[in-house]
């Protein structure tokens, strides 16, 4: 049985990774994941320099989901290099870092730095609704998606992944401008912008007034939009958004995602990566699929 | 409620938490709640909580026997070494009373209890197995009216060390009067969590010392704490 998937040219083990901001660098599930069992780690986005983040609260819980605004806070990309990076690289898994920054100048300090670090792919994330410089700024308008990413391409020596918002009109339409401009994946979808009032306070239930939505309650939304971006552009797309079981991460897989990130299930349910990648082999076992490759959009 | 789980009880130390799931799927998240009691020979711990929500209520609709998921046991914990001739202050404030009970079972030196209370008692007798238990109400309805420092005052005490949980105008204050006393105090904080180890950055507290995971002045409540030095955080 064959669950290796090809990205850009690098092999996975399997398509299951997870999710940026969902995963620390790792470490922090390493007690509950063997991460050598993962097709990829995608690790909380890295910035130029250390961010500190919003104020709290960060997070609140939704019917089926939760919304978070933690603004993107991380060590910057000295200590994330020092630190985390050889963390990943004692495993046999491929390491996707996550970029993040305010403007384009601090996107590509942070890919060029990674460019002598033994990291496999790159993901661009021009998508995150939290913060109030960068991030979603770059995700709503296709020419600034096709204009950073030929900015990113120009200067990375990986394969670039970006990372898509779904808070757009048009899904394919952003698809096809990261396409335009060069990307070798596009992975989606991050978050969609939510709010929660507590009644009781009459107040935001997060600090940040609004938050990016995630769980199984935007699954079929993700799903939706995964579909659309597949049919729209060559490249290969990772899905993601909800997924918390093995038939979850098939649904994405058949509407056309080549891998999947698992994110918000691994906070309620830290083995919800390893219990995916065996529960898409005990599918292909039951359903006699010899390669995983078959499945990849097949119901288009 | 009573929990079995022998092998988080054999780890747990006072001041620590579980991570509560709820049955209900359209509930995600765990409800991060501090452990109570720990009784190690029976492998069980207690967690005593306040209804706060659908979760809770639905903890509260549990009868004997019924299975929860717990993860843990997660945190730091309080620090229980020091000299066992000193004087401390255990204050709990509403919900943040709970954990001082497994502390007052475990700190081996002079304990007085201070515990602070909206308007109904809980708890209260099962401390006095420890040492003098003094009581403040807001409503006034049993020991001082007023909050845990009024009652340290009306009541003449005095101590060497604090340990302290609650809401955060307590901690405050309690912090506050620790520092200008100059006592060594230990608190305990609370913040909204999702994953409870670590890796989702969402129960930051502002430290005055640069944090190990970010850099910057963010210590994770659920990791780096939830018990931390008084002049270590920003309230």
């Amino acid at each position: 049985m064959n669950t290796k998937v090809t990205l850009a040219g690098v092999e996975l083990k399997n398509p299951v990774m997870t999710a940026s901001g969902t995963f620390g660098s790792g470490a922090e599930y390493g007690e509950f994941v063997d991460l050598n069992r993962l097709g990829a780690v995608v690790t909380k986005g890295v910035a130029n320099v250390p961010w500190p983040g919003n104020p709290t609260p960060r997070v609140a819980e939704v019917y089926g989901g939760m919304l978070n605004a933690i603004g993107l806070q991380n060590p910057g990309i000295d200590v994330f290099a020092g630190r985390d990076i050889p963390f990943l690289k004692q495993y046999d898994t491929r390491i996707i870092v996550n970029v993040c920054g305010r403007t384009t100048e601090d996107y590509l300090e942070v890919v060029e730095r990674l460019g002598e670090e033994p990291v496999d792919f790159l993901e661009i994330n021009i998508s995150c609704p939290n913060v109030k410089e960068g991030g979603i700024a770059f995700g709503q308008d296709p020419r600034a998606v096709e204009a950073i990413t030929r900015a990113v391409k120009a200067r990375a020596k990986q394969p670039v992944i970006m990372k898509l918002s779904p808070n757009v009109t048009d899904i394919s339409e952003m698809a096809r401008a990261a396409e335009s401009g060069g990307a070798d994946v596009v992975s989606l979808i991050n978050t969609l912008t939510g709010m929660k009032i507590d009644i009781n306070k009459r107040s935001f239930a997060l600090a940040n007034k609004t938050g990016g939505m995630s769980g199984p309650a935007v699954k079929p939304v993700a799903l939706r939009m995964v579909y659309q971006a597949a049919c729209a552009v060559k490249i290969p797309v990772i899905g993601m958004g909800g997924i918390a079981t093995a038939e979850d991460a098939l649904e994405f897989i058949m509407a056309g995602a080549t891998a999947v990130s698992v994110g918000t299930a691994n906070f309620y349910n830290p083995h919800a990566t390893v219990e995916i990648v065996d529960g898409i082999m005990a599918y292909m076992q039951q359903h006699q699929v010899a390669d995983i490759t078959e499945l990849i959009g097949c119901v288009r | 409620m009573w929990i079995q789980a022998g092998e988080i009880a054999a780890g747990a130390k006072p001041g620590q938490f579980l991570s509560l799931f709820t049955r209900d799927a359209s509930r995600l998240l765990p409800r991060p709640i501090s452990i109570c009691e720990i009784e190690k020979g029976a492998g069980r711990l207690r967690v005593v909580y306040r209804v706060a929500g659908a979760g809770t209520e639905e903890f509260s609709r549990y009868q004997a026997g019924d299975p929860v998921t717990v993860m843990g046991p997660l945190g730091n914990g309080f620090p229980l070494e020091g000299d066992p001739g000193r004087k401390a202050f255990l204050i709990g404030g509403g919900i943040g009373i709970p954990p001082m009970l497994q502390l007052a079972k475990e700190l081996n030196c002079h304990k007085q209890m201070v515990l602070g209370y909206r308007d109904k008692l809980f708890l209260k007798e099962e401390f006095e197995a420890y040492g003098k238990v003094a009581v403040a109400t807001e409503d006034g309805s049993a020991g001082t009216r007023g909050n845990v420092i009024d009652a340290i005052r009306e009541n003449g005490l005095t101590a060497d060390v604090v340990y302290a949980c609650g809401p955060v105008p307590m901690l405050r204050a309690v912090k506050a009067y620790a520092l200008k006393q100059g006592m060594e105090c230990w608190l305990s904080l609370e913040e909204r969590m999702a994953c409870g180890v670590g890796a989702c950055l969402a129960c930051v507290c502002q430290s005055k010392e640069v944090d190990g995971h970010s850099r910057v002045h963010n210590k994770r409540i659920c990791k780096d704490g939830p018990v931390f030095a008084a002049q270590e955080v920003e309230l």
